[in-house]
């Protein structure tokens, strides 16, 4: 049955990434889309839908990563609210990019990619440590990435009251977008995107003895340290490079898990797979949306993914009975 | 303690000192605040003004132009300390503060329709931000209500509507012209710039209803700690009482949020930090709401003394100094084995 509904999903989730590849701005017939599908001769209708395309496979990358480590950090911090910007990611991610805007004039979007992850990863290892590195609790976890959080919201917040410049860029990236999407900045996530995937899938069974609590898990026979350590280091590549490319998109990786939790009941092994082919369901819907409503212009996916999503949760979490943790 | 007729009452000697050691602080930081700025003056001339015995400068200064603001600093730490207290106890969850839930993004919300759509005066600002504040509030409770409100769905539901906001306030801030930004984002910092006493009297007098109800209440909420089913055998009307305390807390934080913006990480930290301090279970309420008007006016005074008279607003140094106050916490905790 789950698994039935998994390659139910897993068709959604084609339809909806040829939708994204079919639906823009630019109103393409079905025949030019296929023609720039399978007989690139570089035509107008090539060229955007060529755009289209990268811009579906960093829709597609970064809302499975974003799901996926929702749902790893939900279960590692055995709290509900955990999302990666619970662990300072986005906050990391955000003051690195205000950094190299306001003391080391990038400006490029492909400038920024580095950046960005780089700010993540070291606040990801940053809460690591302080929040106990092989000793860590959820709580601990959780308030040292608050507590970094704040500082670097902080810091971020004076750089853009006194630098116009830094403001100006930064209100744009901190909605989240999928616009910038190139093929360089696809080849500079993915390896870091696969073995996160890689790692956050194998680390289910593990995870699910650690949800358990601390001593059930040792009863077990998990090795506590050791997956605490894992599902920290995939959270922090799968959301720092997400958040790298498209900015700090919110609410996918804490929405995604809660859905799917309400159908695949509390195993890991089940949530991990169906909130990464779920989350770009959302993420890529979200998209398309933001192309059709605003036209011309768009709205960025990091709005829709809100607006949308948010009423919707809303829905379930008052609907069902959700499954707690 | 015992008194005649079996009436009794349990003084929790540790908390009272807490209270009355942040009650100092709290006040002590506001005297060197007052004392800070262009012109310094004095922590014993700042005394004697207040007195109202000072020379017709120091008057106007302290009096006029200083004293107003450090007494919306002290009101608004206050509100938000114990609006957090509350919302975390009712919600079961140390980060169920009114960042998370959604009411200080409701409050923006409101203050950026008036910024960047209608380019209102500083007055409208705080209406447009007290009605976001208090419609996201009535909003939250509605949409969790289901034969009563409970914590994990409160939590929930408030998340989602956070989400929804802050997409809203996104957006709006992409479509506002530099200027209006740049105007926007210091009020989503929260500061204390130029608070006058229109804005003191409304705080004093909602926190003067407010928080005696509230602590009138306060033995519900510390039964309510123990699960719903316990507190209603034991007397509680469980429903009713989370219904007012969050009436309270929403109407606070509010306010709070009107008069100074959205100031971070108050409502959040102000009652892990008092917890701690007072090492003792339950809402801890009149030790979180003296800690955050402590936190509040001493980050206030340290910004002023760092960067400068009104260089930075108070929200910079709540967050930054807050966090690090929480990182270092954490560390010594972990030393004494505590956490």
């Amino acid at each position: 049955m789950r698994a039935l509904g998994l390659l139910l999903s897993v068709a959604v989730l084609a339809l909806v990434a040829l939708a994204s590849i079919a639906i823009g701005a630019k109103p393409l017939p079905l025949d030019q889309v296929w023609h720039g599908l399978f007989h690139d001769t570089g035509t107008y209708g090539d060229v955007v839908v060529d755009e289209r395309l990268s811009r579906t496979a960093l829709g597609l990358l970064a809302g499975a990563a974003l799901g996926l480590a929702g749902a790893v950090l939900q279960a590692l911090t055995r709290n509900p609210l955990a999302d990666p910007g619970l662990l300072g990611i986005n906050a990391g991610a955000s003051a690195a990019v205000v950094t190299a805007i306001t003391y080391f004039g990038v400006t490029s979007l492909t400038g920024y990619v580095w950046f960005a992850f780089l700010g993540a990863a070291a606040v990801g290892a940053l809460v690591w440590f302080l929040g106990g590195s092989r000793g860590a609790t959820p709580v601990r976890l959780a308030l040292a990435g608050t507590a970094i959080s704040a500082a670097l919201y902080g810091y971020l917040q004076a750089v853009m009251i006194t630098d116009d410049a830094a403001l100006g860029r930064m209100r744009f990236w901190t909605v989240g977008s999928l616009a910038s999407a190139t093929g360089s900045t696809l080849t500079q996530v993915l390896p870091f995107l696969a073995v996160g995937t890689l790692l956050a899938l194998g680390l289910a069974r593990p995870l699910n003895a650690v949800e358990m609590g601390d001593d059930t898990a040792r009863a077990l026979g998990a090795n506590l340290h050791r997956t605490r350590a894992l599902a920290m280091l995939a959270a922090v590549l799968l959301c720092g490079a997400a958040t790298a490319a498209c900015g700090p998109i919110m609410f996918v990786g804490l929405m995604v898990p809660h859905v799917v939790r309400s159908f695949t009941g509390p195993d890991l092994r089940w949530i991990l797979p169906y909130a990464t082919v779920l989350s770009p369901v959302l993420l890529l819907g979200a998209d398309v949306v933001g192309r059709i409503v605003a036209r011309p212009a768009e709205l960025q996916v990091g709005i829709v993914t809100a607006v949308i999503g948010g009423p919707v949760f809303i829905f379930l979490v008052r609907r069902r009975r959700t499954a707690q943790l | 303690m015992r008194a005649p007729g079996g009436f009794s009452v349990r003084l929790d000697v540790r908390a009272l000192a807490v209270v009355v050691l942040l009650l100092v602080a709290a006040l002590a930081a506001g005297i060197a605040l007052i004392g800070t700025g262009d012109a310094r003056i004095p922590a014993a001339d700042v005394l004697r003004t207040l007195a109202g015995d000072g020379t017709a400068y120091q008057d106007f200064i302290v009096n006029e132009l200083r004293l107003p603001r450090v007494l919306v600093g002290l009101l608004v730490g206050a509100s938000l300390g114990l609006g957090g207290a509350l919302f975390q106890t009712i919600s079961r969850n140390p980060l169920g503060s009114p960042d998370v839930l959604g009411l200080s993004q409701g409050s923006t919300a409101g203050a950026l329709i008036v910024i960047v759509l209608m380019g209102g005066s500083a007055g409208q600002v705080t209406a447009g931000a007290l009605i976001g504040g208090l419609a996201t509030g009535v909003a939250i409770y509605l949409l969790a209500w289901k034969q009563g409100v409970h914590g994990y769905r409160l939590v929930l539901v408030g998340i989602g509507v956070a989400a929804v906001v802050t997409a809203v306030n996104g957006y709006l801030l992409t479509k506002a012209d530099l200027v209006d930004a740049a105007r926007a984002v210091v009020w989503m910092t929260g500061s204390l710039d130029g608070r006058d006493w229109d804005q003191v009297w409304p705080l004093l007098v909602l926190c003067a209803v407010l928080v005696p109800v509230v602590l009138v209440n306060a033995r519900g909420l510390r039964l309510m700690e123990m699960g719903d089913d316990i507190a209603g055998a034991l007397g509680v009307r469980v429903q009713r009482v989370r219904l007012l305390l969050m009436v309270c807390a929403v109407l606070l934080t509010a306010a709070a949020t009107a008069a100074a913006g959205p100031v971070g990480f108050v409502a959040l930290t102000a009652p892990q930090l008092a917890r701690r301090l007072t090492r003792s279970p339950g809402p801890n309420l009149l030790p979180s709401l003296c800690m955050g008007a402590a936190l509040l006016v001493a980050a206030d005074w340290a910004s002023q003394r760092a960067f400068g008279a009104d260089q930075l607003p108070v929200g910079v140094v709540t967050g930054v100094l807050g966090g690090c106050y929480l990182l270092w916490l954490l560390v010594t905790e972990r030393k004494a084995g505590r956490i």
